[in-house]
């Protein structure tokens, strides 16, 4: 089936994804009907507060989500056409870290703290490769030096309290890279860092992306990251995509008010003075999501059918019907919020 | 288009080095784990210095107790050495500490008696280590039904009392060797282990490193093994050293009561016991044995103190 089509199947393709949990309080949809997809090569951008399923959506994708109380009562993840949720546990276990890896917010508690950083690279050659501890060391120096840790045969026994926080984020890069996997997610790799590190980060990991032409899902609420590495961006809002679009697109022109909202609650320097826009009101509760469109207690453009009916995504065209390639917005009004 | 990268590349990397603190180590130190921290920190504690020096003292009597006695400590001299008194200036002679209502040395007795307290307290202590600890590993870490039913049968276990449950259960048997006694001790002793590593397992499981290790293709065993073992495994290293101690007190407990060790064992126990008939006309026959027995007991529990000092850093 995959063999004709091959060329056409995109690395990853979430579709109709649902997550929710189960809890005392009740059923929280953490993620309603989500669909992206990377090719490789590609960086996707995916955009939301928190509580909006960005990260649940790629626990999903890793099969590293806590079940239960999690479950997916919906939805395909299919890797190169083939989806994994009906895989079995040990084929999911070999595309993990091989094929699939993931870099974490914070690198000093997503290292073991009683193994050296060394120890830990390697591990992931002795697990998937069945190399030898010795073998296993080289290659963990020779990621070390790829990720520019300076004086990496010295420091490789080290642990991990003993670097910086940049520097151990640049350890979870190298863990994420040992393989050369075919699709990195990172859930939020600048988050724990300070402002100058993490623009290091981010143009290493952007670099390391484009040798190795892998995709990448880059998780973020930080508008400011996305900007310069992003190929497409997908906002999420309340478990569902509520805009996707070209990374530049956007920021000239959102096509969801939600989308806007973040936009326009950007400090910039010409606003000095003025009080900084923000969104009204709270993020949903995922136990009871509004009906309607989630976004419409919040939003300033809502109307009755908002109210009531849940948008599904929108081609976006020009105000002369030009399809914009790569542009969806699931308003009701997209063509009031971007044609104005 | 390589060189381009390759030029924004080495930039980052080169401004990062200009920071004192991210250059390779200042001083040449050695890399510093969790176990070597702790051993820097113990060899400096004078409480562990001191504990493991009487240890050591123990461990060498049990293995060779020929080296500080020649005197038998089964052949008594009833004739002539009935309840004799100790003859202080004679140390570490078979008269040195006296004789017991047997004219057996005992000096001779408290040392070859150490044999059965350390033997039953290592046994009792690795047992219940090994059997607690996979326990509570696998409750801990699987959770769910398996949690539920391991905990539950916890709970029983521990609902029973400790020196009362040894009674009944060594009742039962014809013949008390040590063996058996560790048997018995184990059978009600393992639930604290248990308990200890299920909760240091639980708090483990949740760390970000082990859904890292996990998200990085680690399979169950290795992340139980490597990953979380070592990381949950000093509370219960610590829990275990101060249990040690009490595990030789229960041995000492049951064998005065005469339910554990009998004669021809040497045990500590047995000679409180026997002493404590003639504790008016001849007091040392008693003291010496308990006094044995409460330093033994303290050294460990001194040891275990010492252990959690260093392994535990938020008690400093």
């Amino acid at each position: 089936m995959t063999d004709k089509n091959a060329k056409k199947v995109p690395l990853l393709e979430v579709r109709d994804l649902h997550v929710e949990f189960h809890t005392r309080d009740g059923v929280a949809k953490a993620v309603n009907g989500v669909n992206y997809s990377v090719d490789s090569g590609e960086t996707l951008a995916v955009l939301g507060e928190s509580g909006s399923g960005k990260s649940v959506t790629a626990q999903a994708i890793m099969g590293i989500l806590d079940m239960p109380p999690g479950k997916i009562p919906q939805g395909e993840i299919l890797f190169r056409g083939e989806d994994m949720l009906k895989m079995s546990a040990e084929e999911r276990r070999k595309i993990r870290g091989a094929k699939i890896a993931m870099i974490f917010q914070d690198a000093l508690s997503s290292l073991n703290p009683v193994l050296s950083v060394g120890y830990q690279l390697g591990e992931m050659f002795r697990v998937h490769k069945g190399m030898s501890k010795k073998e296993a060391k080289a290659k963990a120096i020779e990621l070390m030096d790829r990720v520019r840790i300076p004086a990496a045969k010295e420091r490789v026994n080290d642990y991990p309290h003993q670097f910086s926080g940049g520097m151990r984020q640049r350890i979870m890069i190298a863990m994420a890279l040992a393989l050369e996997p075919d699709l990195i997610i990172a859930d939020e790799p600048t988050t724990a860092l300070d402002v100058t590190v993490q623009a290091q980060v981010m143009d290493l990991l952007a670099e390391l992306q484009r040798e190795y032409n892998m995709g990448l899902i880059l998780i973020t609420h930080d508008l400011g990251v996305v900007a310069d590495v992003a190929d497409k961006i997908a906002v999420m809002y309340a478990g569902r995509i509520v805009e996707t679009a070209p990374v530049h697109e956007l920021y000239k022109r959102p096509a969801h008010p939600y989308s806007r909202g973040l936009l326009d609650s950007i400090p910039r320097l010409d606003q000095k003075g003025q009080e900084l826009y923000a969104i009204k009101g709270l993020p949903p509760n995922l136990l009871n999501i509004p009906a309607g469109c989630a976004f419409n207690p919040r939003c300033p453009m809502a109307q009755d059918t908002c109210r009531t009916d849940v948008p599904v995504l929108h081609q976006v065209t020009e105000r002369d019907g030009d399809v914009l390639a790569g542009r969806g917005s699931a308003c009701h009004f997209w063509k009031e919020t971007i044609h104005g | 288009m390589p060189e381009a990268t390759e030029g924004t590349a080495t930039l980052p990397a080169a401004e990062e080095q200009a920071v004192p603190k991210s250059q390779g180590r200042s001083d040449g130190a050695k890399p510093r784990s969790l176990w070597s921290d702790a051993w820097r920190d113990l060899r400096r504690n004078p409480l562990f210095v001191a504990s493991a020096v009487l240890i050591l003292l123990l461990l060498v009597m049990t293995a060779f107790p020929s080296l500080f006695t020649d005197a038998s400590p089964r052949d008594g001299n009833l004739q002539g050495a009935f309840l004799k008194d100790p003859e202080y200036g004679k140390v570490f002679s078979a008269e040195w500490l006296g004789y017991d209502g047997q004219g057996r040395s005992i000096w001779a007795r408290l040392v070859y008696g150490a044999r059965a307290s350390v033997i039953v307290g290592v046994v009792v202590t690795a047992a219940v280590t090994l059997f607690g600890g996979l326990v509570g590993m696998l409750a801990g870490y699987f959770g769910g039904w398996l949690d539920s039913l391991l905990s539950r049968l916890t709970d029983i276990f521990a609902g029973i009392p400790f020196l009362l449950g040894a009674m009944v259960v060594l009742t039962s048997f014809d013949v008390r060797s040590v063996w058996v006694v560790s048997a018995a001790l184990v059978f009600l002793g393992w639930t604290q282990i248990a308990r200890v590593m299920r909760g240091s397992v639980i708090s483990c499981k949740q760390a970000d490193y082990v859904v890292a290790a996990k998200a990085l293709g680690a399979g169950t065993g290795r992340i139980l093994l490597r990953h979380i073992l070592p990381n949950a495994v000093a509370p219960v290293i610590v829990v275990a050293t101060i249990a040690l101690g009490g595990y030789i007190s229960a041995e000492a407990t049951l064998s005065y009561l005469g339910i554990g060790l009998a004669d021809p064992v040497v045990s500590w126990g047995i000679d409180v016991s026997a002493g404590k008939d003639q504790l008016r006309n001849a007091p040392h026959v008693l003291l010496f044995p308990a006094l044995m027995v409460s330093i033994t007991v303290l050294a460990f529990i001194m040891l275990g103190d010492a252990v959690r000092n260093a392994l535990d850093p938020k008690l400093r």
